[in-house]
């Protein structure tokens, strides 16, 4: 298992690349990178910069076509069926759009996790309500996804990844689709649990804001390539693109210097 | 007026004999196609080549098949399967012989109603599944159709509607039912007041179902 030196999440060279219909697309060129235990990560980029893609390589909802992924000393890649189902019970994920399922209750929601991991049916409700009242939801277990906010959403799908108490939580946008005081209470709960449970977060945001509030270290990626790397607490950025999202972090103006890609 | 109500009493039992007919032919292929249409379906979707669990040539071939068994016009298909039914269910005329060949048209049918309905299914909800560990068999019965059981129950109640209609064909066979009792009687000899009790049934028969799919839908859908 995980040793003392061994970080709680290891890429090497890793890379995902696509290939349809004759055209080539690397997401992820070959990438190196270290996560610690109880480390807050961001992967800071713009849409199509290849932040998703190595979040996903993670816990394998892509499979990298080089190189290798481990978490917790465990290698992803390779792993198959019933191996590869529980390897990602141990990492819990959260979505920009929630991703609950609609016919089931918010507490359904949370069991819906413990089903799959094959919790005995006995155990599985009161697991579930721990988990709701974690997230300050334990008044909504019976509500349906459609009768909850964005923001209540965003906090049954946290429940749902806690459940099966995961040592790592993958965060994909996970506060963009709420409004900016709803995304703060969302962040606030991600450092809570970050503190109580020594729980490693990796998040996924285009937003400066996010990543200088919650993460301890951040990786700058533009097209599949990782450009910057940023200590949050004396950043540094110095890629144009490192230095444009903290730029924009104090309002944009005329004189925002664009990354050069952009401009061109 | 008296024509009609004359005619009802004449061919009561007939008619009522001919409506447990068609609840039998009908109610036979419907089981055909949840029982063996869904699976069928859900193999379509999920063997697609960007499905969840791609087998390109295994999905091509069935592909063909369905296509196949859904381009013969129906009263062929009856004919065709006539030593079929006889195999089956043992005659080769009547309604449970009619429901033999019912059943071959409704699965291609329907499966390709389910795997249109699961492609609903939000990528991003099968994405969390996946992320949560879940198997195949959770993927299939508590993510896909679980989550498109709205569009599925529209599904089921339109092949149910369309497939009360079908069964009228299959009179051709001398296969019992509302339709053959309308051919036999109502147009071959002339009693117009038969005719029109079994269209009434049927208009009957389909609304209920029509209602009855739609009260189920809607109390399915948490949306």
């Amino acid at each position: 298992m995980n040793g003392p030196t061994e970080p709680m999440i290891q890429l090497r060279q890793a890379a995902k690349r696509f290939e349809s219909r004759g055209q080539v697309v690397d997401a992820l060129h070959p990438t190196d990178l270290d996560i610690a235990a109880g480390e807050v990560f961001g992967l800071l980029g713009f849409s199509g910069a290849g932040k998703s893609t190595l979040l996903r390589l993670i816990n394998r909802l892509e499979e990298p076509t080089q190189g290798s992924v481990r978490v917790d000393g465990l290698e992803m890649t390779g792993l198959r069926g019933a191996e590869l189902s529980r390897a990602r019970q141990r990492v819990g994920m959260i979505f920009q759009q929630f991703n609950l399922l609609a016919h089931r209750t918010a507490l359904g929601n949370v069991e819906f996790a413990l089903e799959v991991a094959g919790v005995p049916a006995a155990q599985r409700a009161r697991t579930a309500r721990e988990s709701l009242h974690a997230v300050g939801l334990a008044d909504k277990e019976g509500a349906y996804p459609a009768q909850l906010s964005g923001g209540q959403r965003q906090r049954v799908a946290i429940a749902r990844a806690l459940a099966t108490q995961p040592k790592v939580l993958l965060c994909d946008e996970a506060t963009s689709a709420l409004d900016p005081h709803t995304a703060l209470s969302i962040l606030r709960l991600l450092r809570r649990l970050n503190r109580e449970r020594g729980m490693t977060i990796v998040i996924v945001t285009h937003d400066i804001k996010v990543a200088s509030y919650l993460c301890q270290r951040c990786i700058v990626l533009e097209r599949g390539r990782v450009v910057d790397a940023i200590d949050m607490a004396d950043p540094r950025p110095r890629s144009p693109l490192g230095r444009f999202f903290f730029e924009t972090a104090r309002g944009w103006t005329d004189d925002t210097v664009l990354p050069t890609e952009e401009e061109a | 007026m008296n024509e009609l109500l004359k005619s009802f009493v004449e061919f009561g039992p007939d008619l009522w004999k001919a409506t447990l007919d068609t609840f039998i032919m009908v109610g036979a292929t419907m089981a055909s196609a949840v029982l063996l249409g869904t699976p069928l379906g859900v193999m379509l979707f999920v063997t697609a080549p960007q499905g969840l669990y791609p087998r390109p040539l295994l999905n091509r071939v069935v592909g063909y098949l369905v296509n196949a068994l859904r381009s013969f016009p129906f009263i062929i298909l009856l004919v065709l399967l006539i030593p079929v039914s006889r195999f089956v269910v043992g005659t080769s005329i009547g309604p449970k012989a009619a429901a033999v060949a019912l059943s071959v048209a409704v699965i291609p049918y329907f499966a390709r109603l389910v795997e249109q309905n699961l492609r609903d299914v939000p990528r991003g909800v099968i994405d969390m599944a996946h992320a949560c560990g879940a198997s195949a068999r959770h993927m299939v019965f508590k993510v896909l159709l679980s989550e498109a059981r709205v569009a599925l129950v529209g599904s089921l109640t339109v092949t149910a509607t369309g497939f009360i209609a079908y069964s009228a064909v299959a009179g051709a066979v001398g296969a019992g039912g509302l339709g053959d009792l309308a051919i036999r009687y109502g147009y071959y000899r002339f009693e117009t007041g038969v005719m029109v009790w079994c269209c009434v049934i049927m208009f009957v028969l389909v609304q209920a179902t029509q209602m009855a799919g739609n009260a189920l839908a809607a109390r399915l859908d948490r949306r």
